[in-house]
Protein backbone atom coordinates (compact mmCIF):
# COMPACT_ATOMS: atom_id res chain seq x y z
CA UNK A 1 0.00 0.00 0.00
CA UNK A 2 1.27 2.88 -1.05
CA UNK A 3 0.44 6.93 -0.40
CA UNK A 4 2.08 8.20 -3.36
CA UNK A 5 0.55 9.62 -6.48
CA UNK A 6 0.24 6.78 -10.04
CA UNK A 7 2.06 10.13 -11.62
CA UNK A 8 5.03 9.77 -8.85
CA UNK A 9 5.39 6.30 -9.39
CA UNK A 10 5.58 6.50 -13.36
CA UNK A 11 8.22 8.91 -12.97
CA UNK A 12 10.06 6.31 -10.91
CA UNK A 13 10.33 8.81 -8.05
CA UNK A 14 10.97 6.91 -4.59
CA UNK A 15 13.48 4.99 -3.07
CA UNK A 16 16.16 3.28 -4.99
CA UNK A 17 16.28 0.52 -2.26
CA UNK A 18 20.03 0.31 -2.14
CA UNK A 19 20.69 3.08 0.11
CA UNK A 20 21.60 1.12 3.04
CA UNK A 21 23.62 -1.10 1.07
CA UNK A 22 26.02 1.85 -0.38
CA UNK A 23 26.31 2.94 3.03
CA UNK A 24 27.62 -0.27 4.34
CA UNK A 25 30.12 -0.72 1.31
CA UNK A 26 31.29 2.64 2.07
CA UNK A 27 31.85 2.10 5.99
CA UNK A 28 33.29 -1.24 5.19
CA UNK A 29 35.64 -0.54 2.47
CA UNK A 30 36.94 2.24 4.72
CA UNK A 31 37.84 -0.24 7.90
CA UNK A 32 39.43 -1.98 5.69
CA UNK A 33 41.91 1.03 4.05
CA UNK A 34 43.25 1.60 7.37
CA UNK A 35 45.70 -0.83 7.91
CA UNK A 36 46.32 -1.59 3.75
CA UNK A 37 47.58 1.92 4.11
CA UNK A 38 49.78 2.06 7.11
CA UNK A 39 51.05 -1.34 5.29
CA UNK A 40 51.52 0.87 1.80
CA UNK A 41 53.15 3.71 3.86
CA UNK A 42 55.85 1.37 6.12
CA UNK A 43 56.32 -0.28 1.95
CA UNK A 44 57.32 2.74 0.68
CA UNK A 45 59.60 3.89 3.06
CA UNK A 46 61.35 0.79 2.83
CA UNK A 47 61.41 1.18 -0.86
CA UNK A 48 62.10 4.99 -0.98
CA UNK A 49 65.70 4.31 -2.22
CA UNK A 50 66.38 0.93 -3.29
CA UNK A 51 67.90 0.54 -6.61
CA UNK A 52 65.18 -1.40 -9.36
CA UNK A 53 65.89 -5.12 -8.67
CA UNK A 54 65.25 -4.48 -5.00
CA UNK A 55 62.56 -2.84 -5.47
CA UNK A 56 61.27 -4.95 -7.90
CA UNK A 57 61.93 -8.06 -5.31
CA UNK A 58 60.42 -6.59 -2.49
CA UNK A 59 56.80 -5.61 -4.49
CA UNK A 60 56.52 -8.99 -6.16
CA UNK A 61 56.85 -10.35 -2.48
CA UNK A 62 53.27 -12.08 -1.51
CA UNK A 63 53.14 -10.34 2.04
CA UNK A 64 53.64 -7.03 -0.17
CA UNK A 65 51.76 -8.09 -3.04
CA UNK A 66 48.92 -9.16 -1.79
CA UNK A 67 47.68 -6.08 0.23
CA UNK A 68 48.92 -4.15 -2.54
CA UNK A 69 46.74 -5.48 -4.68
CA UNK A 70 43.95 -5.15 -2.02
CA UNK A 71 44.64 -1.39 -1.34
CA UNK A 72 44.02 -0.72 -5.02
CA UNK A 73 41.23 -2.63 -5.20
CA UNK A 74 39.51 -1.31 -2.20
CA UNK A 75 41.01 1.78 -2.34
CA UNK A 76 39.33 2.28 -5.95
CA UNK A 77 36.06 1.14 -5.03
CA UNK A 78 35.89 3.64 -1.68
CA UNK A 79 36.75 6.16 -4.34
CA UNK A 80 34.23 5.24 -6.94
CA UNK A 81 31.04 5.24 -4.80
CA UNK A 82 32.50 8.14 -2.13
CA UNK A 83 33.04 10.58 -5.32
CA UNK A 84 29.61 9.43 -6.90
CA UNK A 85 28.02 10.98 -3.58
CA UNK A 86 29.63 14.20 -4.56
CA UNK A 87 28.24 14.54 -7.87
CA UNK A 88 25.02 13.51 -7.02
CA UNK A 89 25.05 15.79 -4.54
CA UNK A 90 26.66 18.88 -6.37
CA UNK A 91 25.72 18.14 -10.62
CA UNK A 92 22.29 19.34 -11.02
CA UNK A 93 22.45 19.06 -14.76
CA UNK A 94 20.78 15.80 -15.77
CA UNK A 95 23.40 15.09 -19.41
CA UNK A 96 26.58 16.40 -17.13
CA UNK A 97 25.78 14.21 -14.00
CA UNK A 98 25.44 11.28 -16.04
CA UNK A 99 28.07 11.67 -18.00
CA UNK A 100 30.75 12.64 -14.73
CA UNK A 101 29.44 9.41 -13.04
CA UNK A 102 30.11 7.20 -15.96
CA UNK A 103 33.86 9.11 -16.46
CA UNK A 104 33.80 8.00 -12.45
CA UNK A 105 32.69 4.23 -13.32
CA UNK A 106 35.78 4.34 -16.08
CA UNK A 107 38.56 5.93 -14.21
CA UNK A 108 37.88 3.34 -11.31
CA UNK A 109 37.91 0.28 -13.03
CA UNK A 110 40.33 1.40 -15.25
CA UNK A 111 42.88 2.94 -12.99
CA UNK A 112 42.57 0.14 -10.95
CA UNK A 113 43.30 -2.19 -13.84
CA UNK A 114 46.42 -0.19 -14.39
CA UNK A 115 47.72 -0.35 -10.93
CA UNK A 116 46.91 -4.20 -11.07
CA UNK A 117 48.28 -5.09 -13.97
CA UNK A 118 51.37 -2.92 -13.25
CA UNK A 119 51.84 -4.97 -9.98
CA UNK A 120 51.65 -8.48 -11.56
CA UNK A 121 53.35 -7.70 -14.25
CA UNK A 122 56.63 -6.59 -11.87
CA UNK A 123 55.84 -9.76 -9.72
CA UNK A 124 55.89 -12.34 -12.66
CA UNK A 125 56.98 -11.00 -15.83
CA UNK A 126 60.98 -11.76 -16.76
CA UNK B 1 8.68 20.98 -17.82
CA UNK B 2 12.34 21.23 -18.47
CA UNK B 3 11.36 24.09 -20.55
CA UNK B 4 9.84 26.14 -18.11
CA UNK B 5 11.53 29.33 -16.93
CA UNK B 6 12.33 29.28 -13.27
CA UNK B 7 11.14 31.74 -10.97
CA UNK B 8 13.48 34.35 -8.74
CA UNK B 9 12.44 32.25 -5.80
CA UNK B 10 14.20 32.88 -1.98
CA UNK B 11 17.05 30.87 -1.65
CA UNK B 12 17.63 29.10 1.43
CA UNK B 13 21.37 30.51 3.36
CA UNK B 14 24.28 29.08 2.15
CA UNK B 15 27.69 28.94 2.93
CA UNK B 16 28.35 32.02 3.18
CA UNK B 17 25.69 33.15 5.79
CA UNK B 18 26.66 30.36 8.56
CA UNK B 19 29.82 31.58 10.86
CA UNK B 20 32.27 28.67 10.20
CA UNK B 21 32.54 25.80 13.03
CA UNK B 22 34.62 22.82 12.93
CA UNK B 23 31.89 20.49 12.53
CA UNK B 24 31.00 22.55 9.06
CA UNK B 25 35.21 22.91 8.62
CA UNK B 26 35.90 19.13 8.72
CA UNK B 27 32.90 18.01 6.77
CA UNK B 28 34.22 20.27 3.59
CA UNK B 29 38.09 18.96 4.05
CA UNK B 30 36.63 15.54 4.00
CA UNK B 31 34.78 15.95 0.98
CA UNK B 32 37.93 18.07 -0.79
CA UNK B 33 40.40 15.45 0.50
CA UNK B 34 38.63 12.50 -1.08
CA UNK B 35 38.22 14.53 -4.31
CA UNK B 36 42.35 15.66 -3.67
CA UNK B 37 42.89 11.32 -3.62
CA UNK B 38 41.35 10.61 -6.47
CA UNK B 39 44.07 13.03 -8.36
CA UNK B 40 46.68 10.97 -6.56
CA UNK B 41 45.13 7.89 -7.61
CA UNK B 42 46.38 9.29 -10.81
CA UNK B 43 50.25 9.61 -9.16
CA UNK B 44 49.44 5.93 -8.00
CA UNK B 45 48.71 4.35 -11.38
CA UNK B 46 51.41 6.55 -13.66
CA UNK B 47 54.17 5.15 -10.50
CA UNK B 48 53.20 1.64 -10.98
CA UNK B 49 53.03 1.67 -14.61
CA UNK B 50 56.30 3.18 -14.75
CA UNK B 51 57.94 0.79 -12.82
CA UNK B 52 56.10 -2.24 -14.59
CA UNK B 53 57.40 -0.55 -18.14
CA UNK B 54 61.08 -0.96 -16.93
CA UNK B 55 64.17 0.42 -14.69
CA UNK B 56 64.43 3.87 -16.98
CA UNK B 57 61.01 4.55 -16.70
CA UNK B 58 60.95 3.93 -12.90
CA UNK B 59 64.11 5.82 -12.24
CA UNK B 60 62.53 8.97 -14.19
CA UNK B 61 59.21 8.49 -11.84
CA UNK B 62 61.45 8.30 -9.01
CA UNK B 63 62.93 11.25 -10.07
CA UNK B 64 60.20 13.24 -10.35
CA UNK B 65 58.91 12.07 -6.87
CA UNK B 66 62.38 12.96 -5.30
CA UNK B 67 62.40 16.37 -6.75
CA UNK B 68 61.36 19.17 -4.42
CA UNK B 69 57.78 19.62 -5.51
CA UNK B 70 57.58 16.17 -6.12
CA UNK B 71 58.43 15.51 -2.18
CA UNK B 72 55.75 18.66 -1.29
CA UNK B 73 53.02 17.00 -3.08
CA UNK B 74 53.65 13.49 -1.39
CA UNK B 75 54.12 15.44 2.02
CA UNK B 76 50.95 16.79 1.13
CA UNK B 77 49.07 13.70 0.21
CA UNK B 78 49.99 11.92 3.10
CA UNK B 79 48.40 14.66 5.25
CA UNK B 80 45.33 14.72 2.96
CA UNK B 81 45.13 10.78 3.46
CA UNK B 82 45.75 10.70 7.20
CA UNK B 83 42.82 13.35 7.89
CA UNK B 84 40.57 11.54 5.69
CA UNK B 85 41.44 8.31 7.60
CA UNK B 86 41.06 9.98 11.25
CA UNK B 87 37.76 12.18 9.72
CA UNK B 88 36.48 8.96 8.53
CA UNK B 89 37.32 6.98 11.91
CA UNK B 90 34.68 9.76 13.66
CA UNK B 91 32.53 9.03 11.09
CA UNK B 92 32.06 5.52 11.97
CA UNK B 93 31.74 6.70 15.88
CA UNK B 94 28.89 8.89 14.31
CA UNK B 95 27.23 5.91 12.73
CA UNK B 96 27.23 4.24 16.05
CA UNK B 97 25.37 6.93 17.38
CA UNK B 98 28.40 8.24 19.43
CA UNK B 99 30.02 11.88 19.67
CA UNK B 100 27.49 14.32 18.60
CA UNK B 101 27.35 16.46 21.51
CA UNK B 102 28.35 19.84 19.99
CA UNK B 103 31.37 20.43 22.03
CA UNK B 104 32.77 16.96 21.96
CA UNK B 105 32.24 17.06 18.15
CA UNK B 106 34.49 20.15 17.84
CA UNK B 107 36.91 18.70 20.06
CA UNK B 108 37.39 15.45 18.00
CA UNK B 109 37.28 17.55 14.48
CA UNK B 110 40.48 19.47 16.24
CA UNK B 111 41.95 16.27 16.91
CA UNK B 112 41.60 14.92 13.81
CA UNK B 113 43.17 18.05 12.14
CA UNK B 114 45.84 18.55 14.45
CA UNK B 115 46.70 14.60 14.66
CA UNK B 116 46.35 14.17 11.38
CA UNK B 117 49.52 16.83 11.10
CA UNK B 118 51.50 14.75 13.74
CA UNK B 119 51.08 11.89 11.92
CA UNK B 120 52.18 13.24 8.81
CA UNK B 121 55.65 14.55 10.17
CA UNK B 122 55.99 11.37 12.33
CA UNK B 123 55.96 9.47 8.70
CA UNK B 124 58.05 11.85 7.38
CA UNK B 125 60.72 11.88 10.04
CA UNK B 126 61.01 7.83 10.15
CA UNK B 127 61.12 8.06 6.86
CA UNK B 128 64.25 10.24 6.34
CA UNK B 129 65.54 8.97 9.21
CA UNK B 130 65.88 5.42 7.96
CA UNK B 131 67.45 6.78 4.93
CA UNK B 132 69.88 8.67 6.49
CA UNK B 133 68.58 12.33 5.77
CA UNK B 134 69.19 13.24 8.98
Amino acid sequence: MSIRTPYARVQGLGSAKEGVGHFIAQRLSAAALIPLFLIFIAFIISIADADYETFKARISSPLMATPLLLLILTGFYHMRIGVQVVIEDYIHKHGTKLLLLALNTFWAVGGALLCIYSVLKLSFAG
Amino acid sequence: MAHTPMAERPLSPHLQIYRWTMTMATSIIHRATGMAMMAGTVLLAFWLVSAAMGPEAYAFAQGLFGSPFGLFVLFGYTYVVFFHMLNGLRYMFWDLGHGFNPQFADMTGTVAVAAAGVLTLLTWSVGLYLRGGF
